[in-house]
């Protein structure tokens, strides 16, 4: 093994059709589009360069410091929801349910499976308020409350969009964490119950601490896809009402495939990118400790 | 064999794959070459629409089953849709790789198509059905649609020819004595006796949004003649001008008032539809191609003999008049001119002759081709509007016809903010400046 390993052409014949297509596939489409930047246009009308507009653009766009704020918003709310409920779930997966738990954690993970648009168009009709009252409305009615139009107004449709991506993914979470918390020793939880340890105790000194690499790999997780959310708002409010509920990503599209602007759709793009890398470095930086000290 | 002797034929590897790598480069991005000379024959009649449109498809297979059945078996019809707010990015995917369809819809923006005329991509209708000796069998009314909306030049078919106005509840007006307003003034007046007995003045979907904009350029039309809105696409008036924002206001007291019924935002086109034909509401600012609904007894339950047609009444002191109809060709489609082959071109002329009075009489939708045959009579209602379309001697646009792609959808996508109170109508008509002065 050693000397297949130890020989330029095996390493090349093994690795080089990987690094092909890796190549082609994803590193040429991110250097093509960092090219755009400095052009405008679209393959139809032509491109022509356009220097460091496209980053001045960038800048003073209130659409893109719009959509900026929308995605941290998301984020950060979504990476909170989805870890703390996943967390909530693992723990009663583990310490409740035990054993009995596989049915429970099938239930829950099956929202992970249904394709996104089938989960927009059931919440839709949740949250429907025109012709008629969906049953969160008719609820809402039965219990002396007036109905709300859900979808029609940016903070509330913002609301849906957290309950229905929270709900479609809090079942993934949840069994992720279920993993890293089943490698918890059981001899160390039977100690820490020897020593008088209960619920709270247990849980502060105990798994909490032994928990957090994967709760970190979570948020990791957690952070690069909601950064990235897209599908879920478009098919559940194609960005709206109006643009109060727009991402990045979703802007991003629009401009370059919609408005015909390929430049500035790739500097969006770019703008992404670099988010992604901040939030990678930063993660990664404070897991350089060992956090379980 | 020494360490030099080693490297060559890695050197070699190294040479020979970026040469395979340009050249998969080249074949993947570098799309089909210049086009120009003879067109290809594309086999098939490959037909892209939008979704939503119900009424050309089925047509074109009525068509292909009978008067073009020789065509069919020549070159078959292939048909395939996509939602209409995807159509223009991907008719502009597509054209970039020089991969059109044989035949497609227009997308939501008429300045997409422009781009694609001004890209040599469309077919010179004027010329090609000239050649084809049936170029007299398109409505001039049609074609000069068509020419404002597309560059000046007759590079789309008018599949559909609609105008637009006020479909009323004759019972309702009857019942309260109204006749059909004149003006803002008496159709304001109109609207508040309704509310006030508790019929919803008008049905309009805020999910679709551009129900709304047309009754803000409608008011625009009316009080600042049919120019109006060709000023602000030469630069000569700007959105942000205070007798723009007064229409946006006006139309947005409608919805302040409660007239545009509740939760208009999250009324979807087929429901706000449904709202005046159930009855629901008295009227309903709509395009002709709502015919084929109303004239649909499963969809109208309020009788085909209820429903009236009024064009947009006129604004008191205005430089428009009540008979210049907002008027459109539906959704309009075209032909790639690099696969416009003879057999096409058949096509195209079996098109021409037959379809205005195959979609008159199979959907009840009066299209921009002139019909030659006798066709069975007409509801009356179909009638006043073909009338309508017959005597009119001058047309104006929509709101967004000649605003850009960015603009466009903001206009729809923000309409019911404005007429929720979540935009004033000075934000509202702020933002599609912007869009606007972007270009």
């Amino acid at each position: 093994m050693r000397s297949v390993l130890g020989d330029r052409r095996a390493i090349a014949i093994l690795l080089g059709p990987a690094l092909l297509v890796y190549t082609l596939a994803m590193l040429v489409p991110v250097v093509w589009s960092l090219g755009y930047t400095f052009f405008k246009g679209n393959a139809l009308e032509g491109f022509r360069f356009a220097g460091f507009d496209n980053f001045a653009r960038l800048v003073a766009d209130p659409d893109v410091h719009e959509a900026f704020a929308f995605t941290v918003k998301y984020a950060a709310l979504m990476s909170l929801g989805q870890v703390v409920v996943g967390y909530a779930l693992a723990l009663f997966y583990v310490f409740v349910l035990r054993r009995l738990s596989s049915f429970v954690r099938t239930l829950v993970f099956f929202p992970v499976v249904i394709p996104t648009v089938a989960i927009a168009l059931l919440y839709q009709k949740l949250f429907q308020s025109a012709p008629r009252d969906g049953v969160v409305n008719e609820l809402l009615v039965n219990v002396g409350l007036g109905g709300v139009d859900w979808l029609g107004a940016g903070d509330t449709a913002f609301i849906v969009i957290i309950v229905m991506d929270l709900w479609r993914s809090m079942g993934f979470y949840g069994v992720l964490i279920y993993a890293g918390l089943l490698d918890i020793p059981e001899d160390i939880l039977e100690s820490a119950r020897l020593d008088g340890a209960r619920r709270w105790s247990l849980f502060r000194h105990i798994v909490l601490p032994l928990s957090l690499p994967i709760l970190l790999s979570s948020v990791i997780f957690s952070l690069n896809g909601t950064i990235k959310v897209f599908d879920s708002v478009l098919a559940l409010t194609n960005g709206g009402p109006g643009t109060s509920n727009t991402p990045l990503t979703l802007y991003m599209y629009r401009t370059a495939f919609a408005y015909g602007d390929y430049g500035y759709g790739s500097t969006i793009a770019l703008l992404l990118t670099i988010m992604c890398f901040a939030v990678t470095v930063v993660v990664f930086r404070s897991a350089r400790r060992d956090i379980t000290a | 064999m020494t360490t030099a002797h080693r490297r060559r034929p890695w050197r070699r590897c190294i040479v020979v794959g970026a040469a395979m790598t340009s050249a998969v480069l080249l074949a993947a991005c570098g799309g089909g070459g210049e086009s120009g000379g003879a067109a290809q024959d594309p086999g098939k009649l490959t037909y892209l629409y939008n979704v939503e449109n119900g009424n050309i498809a089925p047509v074109l297979e009525s068509l292909a089953q009978d008067k073009c059945a020789a065509q069919n078996a020549a070159l078959p019809l292939d048909i395939s849709s996509i939602p209409q707010g995807e159509l223009d990015a991907q008719i502009q995917l597509l054209a970039g790789q020089d991969a059109l369809p044989v035949m497609f819809a227009a997308g939501g923006t008429p300045a997409e198509g422009v781009k694609l005329w001004k890209a040599g991509k469309l077919v010179d209708f004027e010329q090609e059905l000239q050649k084809l000796g049936v170029l007299d069998r398109i409505e001039p009314a049609a074609i000069s649609t068509i020419k404002k909306l597309y560059g000046g030049a007759f590079n789309f078919l008018p599949f559909q020819f609609n105008i637009e106005g006020i479909f009323y509840n004759k019972a309702y007006f009857a019942e309260n004595g109204f006749s059909e307003p004149k003006t803002w003034g008496e159709l304001m007046r109109i609207a508040d006796a309704f509310a006030a007995k508790g019929i919803q003045p008008f049905a309009a979907s805020g999910e679709q949004g551009w129900p709304i904009t047309r009754l803000i350029s409608g008011y625009l039309y009316r009080s600042l003649g049919p120019n109006a809105l060709q000023a602000v696409a030469d630069g000569t008036a700007k959105l942000t001008d205070p007798e723009y924002v007064r229409a946006a206001a006006v139309i947005a007291d409608l919805g302040r008032k409660g007239y545009l019924g509740q939760n208009v935002t999250s009324l979807d086109f087929d429901s706000a539809q449904n709202e005046f034909l159930n009855g629901n509401a008295a009227m309903y600012y709509m395009g002709t191609w709502a015919l084929s609904a109303v004239n649909n007894p499963e969809k109208n339950q309020i009788g085909l003999d209820n429903v009236g047609f009024m064009p947009f009444p006129a604004v008191e002191g205005g430089a428009g008049s009540i008979d210049q109809y907002p008027s459109n060709v539906g959704l309009p489609s075209t032909f790639g001119s690099e696969t416009f082959s003879p057999r096409v071109a058949d096509w195209l002329k079996c098109m021409t002759e037959n379809f205005g009075e195959r979609s008159l009489v199979e959907e009840n939708t009066i299209s921009g081709f002139k019909i030659q045959g006798e066709v069975p009579e007409q509801p009356a209602i179909t009638q006043d509007v073909q009338q309508r379309i017959s005597n009119s001697t001058e047309s104006v646009l929509w709101f967004e016809a000649l605003f850009n792609a960015k603009a466009g959808q903001d206009s729809s996508n923000n309409a019911p903010l404005l007429v929720t109170g979540q935009l004033s109508p000075e934000e509202f008509m702020q933002m599609l400046q912007t869009d606007l002065d972007a270009g």
